[in-house]
């Protein structure tokens, strides 16, 4: 197994980095994608050091820098501690995003539609099959939903996306922890499956009585409606960077190991129930030891000045406190 | 008789010594050219014999885990702990979408080459052969990219409802064709599917048809015989081998065909009775979800292509077979 993983993973690198000669190489997730490339920009204007993201998926990222292939990898599914020790690894989580539900009701706008983790659970378990179900019926008592039945649409592809949105689900329906779970793929008891964030946004847009899941800032460019999510501690909120970040601050960075924090369903008034943070991947002790300096440097640019960058494409960036612990762990523990 | 004396003499005359030191050239060259080409023809078995192997190697821990049952368990769950897995949804997905595809591109490709090498004018003849040429050359990703944001919304909105409401309450068709309506389904898979193929069929059949001996078509049509009659009783006998292999390569291009069928199939995992309804194919689940799979979830993929493997095999060795069965009753 270890060495097909090698081989593959050989390839991929092989494949992906041989066109540029960039000082630092990272592969990974895809939902970072376009802010990792902005800062990458931004950072080589400023320095002239390049650094080439393959955004290649959660999983392939961790397999990558398992195989040291890389500088750094990035998942949106952090790794636990134990695996972390084992492999020798630091991780930090870097940027945030939110998932928000999105629905496609004539009539309904943006953020109208309330709904629970109870709830959208019953929906992507089928329990709830129409919009005039009594359930969604009470969240929502001065909304006319129609009498038709709900198209569930979820994605096909394993996504960082759908670890986290079922994680939500797992926490908020116990039916769903039973049923079907966490992961980055599940199997989904309805539903049809469309390939990338993309692919739910485009679904949605053409799909009448439809919902699905997308991270905020595919809503937001697509002008999906949003729905409204009660969150822990029982009040309504709206997707707003506000929100985002008020999950984020709630969470307890500090005690968590390996900063292994799920950032779905937090408590506090203001927290959207569904926000997610993004990790990165590095060796204690990595063999090709000035890459790993240049990525540092790297992050640090991008926590320092990256913030407004971060804000212009929809993610969050992660709040002071916790950046601050961040710049702890490195110092102790990457050795240079 | 004379002649040859003196050619002898002259090679005589250039020395034993130089005649044996340029066949021995010759020999050589002819040897290194034998082992060369033998080399390449024998690496195609290796390469694929390493193939197989990593393929073993990878999918091993699921063999291990799941066993034989892993070919009619239909439940699909990698999340689960531990994760239960089987190929029966990929199987029946694969299998259905091709057998959609031929059903729709079989007539049709054969209608076209027909049409091209018997019927159609001249001047009509080359855009139409072009233009089956170019569905070849469009890649995979483009018909995936259609079919999402074109044919989806066209067969959801328009397609489907008439269908379902033609065969509403029929038997066996009624469940074969039920709503409801869906942009992303078996059947529209199998759709863009039978356009990808087309090519492959139109193309072989055409070039086949051209090598019917014109004087076989004109005896027939000597004799009285309609187009209809030429093309049944002259043509596609004459041409049943070639016709067949272009049918099998299209066949083996529909069951593997990974990105375009991704797109619009849905990943359901689940078989449903109807083909309006979402489903997956091997290749599909395997370019879902490998990217961010590990451990055994990712070796039941790896499973998942050895088993596509074995029966694009089994479908190219079956095609063989046909062919040489055709082959001793045509009495060639």
């Amino acid at each position: 197994m270890n060495f097909v993983r090698t081989i593959v993973a050989a390839g991929m690198v092989a494949a992906s980095t041989s066109a540029f000669a960039a000082d630092i190489t990272g592969a990974g997730a895809t939902f970072p994608f376009p802010i990792y490339s902005k800062w990458a920009d931004a950072y080589k204007k400023e320095t002239g050091n390049g650094l080439n993201y393959q955004s290649i998926g959660s999983g392939a990222g961790i397999k990558q820098i398992q195989a040291k292939t890389v500088t750094f990898g990035a998942t949106d599914a952090p790794l636990k501690a134990e695996q972390l020790e084992k492999d020798g690894l630091v991780q930090w989580p870097m940027v945030m995003g939110a998932i928000v539900p999105v629905v496609n009701l004539e009539g309904i706008k943006p953020g109208e539609l309330v709904l629970s983790g109870e709830v959208l659970g019953d929906i992507y378990l089928g329990k709830i099959k129409k919009w005039d179900d009594a359930a969604i019926a009470k969240l929502n008592p001065k909304l006319k939903l129609p009498a038709d039945a709900i198209t569930v649409v979820r994605r096909s592809d394993g996504s960082g996306t759908t670890f986290n949105f079922t994680d939500y689900l797992s926490k908020s329906s116990a039916d769903w922890k039973a049923k079907v779970g966490t992961g980055t793929a599940v199997e989904w008891p309805v539903g049809v499956g469309a390939k990338g964030n993309e692919g739910v946004a485009g679904n949605i847009g053409q799909t009448k009585n439809a919902i699905g899941y997308v991270e905020y800032a595919y809503a937001k460019q697509n002008k999906l409606t949003h729905t409204a999510m009660i969150n822990k501690a029982g009040k309504t909120v709206q997707p707003t960077i506000e929100a985002f970040q008020a999950a984020a601050s709630n969470a307890d960075w500090a005690k968590a190991p390996g900063y292994y924090v799920i950032l779905t369903d937090q408590p506090g008034e203001a927290s959207w129930p569904i926000t997610a943070a993004t990790f990165i991947l590095m060796h204690k002790a990595a063999t090709d030891k000035a890459a790993s300096q240049e990525a540092i440097k790297f992050f640090k640019y991008a926590f320092e000045k990256g913030d407004k960058m971060a804000e212009e494409l929809d993610y969050i960036p992660m709040p002071d406190s916790v950046v601050k612990l961040i710049e702890k762990t490195w110092s102790a523990e990457i050795k240079s | 008789m004379a002649e040859m004396t003196v050619e002898s003499d002259v090679m005589d005359a250039a020395g034993p010594y130089d005649r044996a030191r340029a066949l021995s050239a010759f020999k050589l060259g002819d040897v290194t050219f034998y082992w060369i080409t033998r080399a390449c023809a024998i690496s195609v078995l290796l390469i694929l014999g390493g193939i197989i192997i990593s393929l073993i190697v990878g999918a091993w821990p699921a063999i291990r885990e799941y066993g034989a049952a892993f070919l009619w368990t239909q439940r699909w769950a990698p999340s689960a702990d531990p994760p239960v897995l089987g190929a029966l949804g990929p199987i029946y997905g694969t299998l259905i979408t091709s057998v959609i595809a031929m059903m729709i591109a079989i007539p049709v490709g054969l209608g076209i080459a027909i049409f091209l090498t018997e019927i159609c004018p001249l001047w009509l003849r080359r855009p139409i052969g072009l233009a089956v040429e170019l569905l070849a050359g469009i890649p995979s990703i483009i018909y995936g990219m259609w079919g999402f944001f074109v044919l989806g919304p066209f067969l959801a909105n328009t397609f489907q409802p008439f269908m379902i409401s033609i065969f509403d309450g029929v038997p066996v068709l009624g469940t074969v064709f039920a709503g409801p309506p869906s942009y992303l389904s078996l059947f529209n898979a199998a759709l863009i599917l039978a356009i990808m193929v087309l090519p492959f069929i139109t193309s072989i059949s055409v070039d086949v048809f051209k090598t019917v001996p014109p004087v076989l078509k004109e005896a027939a049509y000597g004799v009285g015989c309609t187009t209809w009659e030429v093309v049944r009783n002259v043509v596609i006998p004459y041409t049943r081998v070639g016709v067949i292999g272009g049918i099998m390569l299209a066949l083996g291009r529909a069951l593997g065909e990974t990105m375009a069928v991704t797109f619009i199939i849905g990943n359901s995992f689940k078989i449903q009775s109807s083909i309006f309804a979402p489903g997956t194919t091997i290749s599909a689940a395997i370019a879902s979800e490998f990217a961010e799979s590990d451990g055994l979830h990712q070796s039941g993929l790896i499973l998942l292509g050895l088993l596509l493997f074995v029966l694009t095999f089994f479908v190219l060795a079956a095609a063989r077979l046909m062919l040489m069965r055709l082959e001793k009753k045509a009495g060639n």
